[in-house]
């Protein structure tokens, strides 16, 4: 973490003051990050962010982590003549590329299920539109695969119990990015939950991109291929070269 | 230490690269083959998607075989003739491959294919050098030699367009290089190899090349036959991580060093029946991969135009 404990310790006390001024009846939640950008250079393994903020009365607080949206294919595989082979596939046009739910509380009674599928709290309140005209009972096949393909990458995720509540007053989670994380524009919305009922939310944008030769590599590569192809080759001759030459001068 | 992959979007420990670099340069370094098709399923084993595994091995062959072509040049063993007819066929037929791996990519069926491709040839070629060095082995205990012909004459040789090959002391149809050229080419473009281990038996034993410009004039088309596949898969399929590419190579460059001492100390044909061991047990690794029921049937895919 970059910032000082001390420097957040200040921002809370920021967000008291905000809460205080506001009155009773004003948002009775409010959160923040970090950092609003996180960069993928070279030596990246991903990277721990930390959403803070406090919450006025009592209840439960609930962060859902998104990534952007982006067309993903599942394939299923078959067997044929043994060999177990690619046979159908489904595009999903729509589906979210990051998706983890955090809560201070195991989710149970006191989230109604109304309000998790309004805000589709929990991988089976997700659902993604197909770009092929599929039956209900495909559909779901395919959308679990993607849900458990997703899981298992680490890109998925519910984490119960890991908003911590201090003092009943200040919360504060780690959003976890794995070292495959896809890149985007994603929002951490934190939820203040009630009797059974959403008081107040706040959204926050957060940006995961690529930088330093990382960026300038994968950018060369989709923007300008023909000028990365002669560049890769122009290395790996050079590269030969050198290494021929380094040979020669140790015999 | 861990290094984040630009384009296989993927974050690795660069000792593990390096390691596999040198092993298989050690490989290549003793037995002389280039280590494509040993290199490309290892990276697909380590979790690296077959397109970036495949577009980046041609990077990396291409490198090595600058690399190693100079000391064949330099000791006159490329026939650079016999190479531009190979060539020749090796563009057309990489060109060809490159094309094939994104019409199969699109389709869905590119892992496959790239698997059964090297289920079938490492298959084959384990299969025969194991044999041939089991044999050796054998023959040389019994001390026999038997002289055989530089090489038979057979209905490849019928065929028009002949061409002299003065290097080669050849006189045959420019076709037959050609075709060979061709297969490989696509080959290579495929599967992410230089194809040397199938050039170089076809060069001895379909064309009858004497063995000493073999290896340089294979090297020698090599060079441009990955070059091409280089620049098709970069700016077709953008799956060459250069990065991958230069840390392997960083590998394989010490590793071959320490092979070529090695394969200076152990007998040639004990040699080739190890390695025949090793391609035998990767070939096996691949049909596991293809025959076991996988844990979900169900994987995300590679999804067009993003």
């Amino acid at each position: 973490m970059r910032r000082s404990p001390i420097f957040l310790t200040c921002c809370i006390f920021v967000l008291f003051g905000l809460l205080g001024s506001r009155g009773a009846n004003a948002d009775a939640l409010v959160a923040d990050l970090s950092e609003q950008l996180v960069k993928i250079d070279l030596g990246f393994t991903g990277k721990k962010v930390l959403l803070y903020g406090a919450f006025e009365g009592d209840g439960e607080v609930i962060v859902i982590v998104q990534g952007p949206r982006e067309p993903v294919t599942i394939r299923r595989k078959g067997r044929i003549a043994g060999i177990w082979v690619n046979e159908a596939a489904v595009t999903f046009t729509n589906a979210i590329s990051f998706y983890q739910v955090m809560a201070s509380e195991e989710l149970n009674e006191w989230l109604p299920l109304t309000i998790r599928e309004q805000h589709q709290i929990g991988v089976e309140y997700l659902s993604f539109k197909s770009k092929e005209e599929i039956g209900p009972a495909q559909q779901a096949d395919f959308q679990t695969a993607l849900i458990r393909n997703k899981q298992a990458l680490g890109h998925y995720g519910v984490l119960e119990g890991r908003v911590k509540v201090l003092g009943g007053k200040l919360f504060r989670t780690e959003v976890i990015f794995p070292a495959n994380v896809p890149t985007g524009a994603y929002s951490m919305e934190a939820f203040l939950v009630r009797n059974g009922k959403v008081v107040s939310s706040q959204k926050t944008p957060l940006h995961i991109s690529k930088s330093g030769i990382e960026a300038e590599i994968f950018n060369l590569a989709h923007d300008y291929p023909k000028i990365y192809g002669l560049l890769a080759i122009l290395i790996a001759v050079a590269a030969g070269l050198a290494a021929n030459a380094g040979v020669l001068r140790r015999r | 230490m861990y290094i984040y992959l630009p384009i296989a979007e993927l974050s690795v420990n660069i000792f593990l690269i390096l390691g596999l670099g040198a092993g298989v340069g050690v490989l290549s370094g003793i037995f002389g083959v280039g280590g494509g098709f040993l290199m490309t399923p290892l990276l697909i084993f380590l979790g690296i998607s077959p397109p970036v595994a495949v577009g980046t091995e041609a990077n990396q062959i291409l490198a090595s075989s600058v690399s190693g072509v100079v000391a064949h040049w330099r000791r006159g063993n490329v026939d650079f003739k016999m190479g531009v007819v190979l060539l020749i066929g090796g563009l057309i037929g990489s060109t060809l491959g490159v094309w094939l791996f994104k019409e199969l990519r699109d389709l869905g069926q590119i892992d496959l294919v790239i698997q059964l491709c090297y289920l079938v040839f490492l298959g084959i070629i384990g299969f025969l050098m194991l044999i041939e060095s089991l044999r050796s082995i054998h023959r040389s205990r019994r001390a026999d030699s038997t002289q055989r012909k530089l090489h038979q004459h057979n209905w490849l040789h019928g065929l028009p367009f002949k061409m002299r090959f003065r290097k080669s002391k050849l006189y045959i149809s420019a076709l037959l290089p050609l075709i060979i050229g061709i297969f490989v080419g696509i080959l290579s473009a495929i599967m992410g190899v230089g194809g040397g281990f199938i050039m170089v038996p076809a060069m001895i034993y379909l064309l009858g090349m004497p063995t000493n410009v073999v290896v340089g004039t294979s090297l020698f088309q090599i060079i441009f036959v990955t070059a091409n596949a280089t620049f098709l898969q970069s700016s077709l399929n953008q799956t060459v991580d250069v990065v991958l590419a230069f840390v392997l190579l960083f590998g394989a460059v010490i590793g071959a060093q320490l092979g070529t001492f090695l394969g200076s100390k152990l007998k040639g044909e004990q040699l080739r029946g190890l390695l025949a061991l090793i391609v035998l047990a990767v070939c096996i690794k691949i049909a596991h991969d293809l025959l076991v029921m996988p844990a979900d049937l169900y994987s995300i895919g590679f999804t067009g135009g993003h």
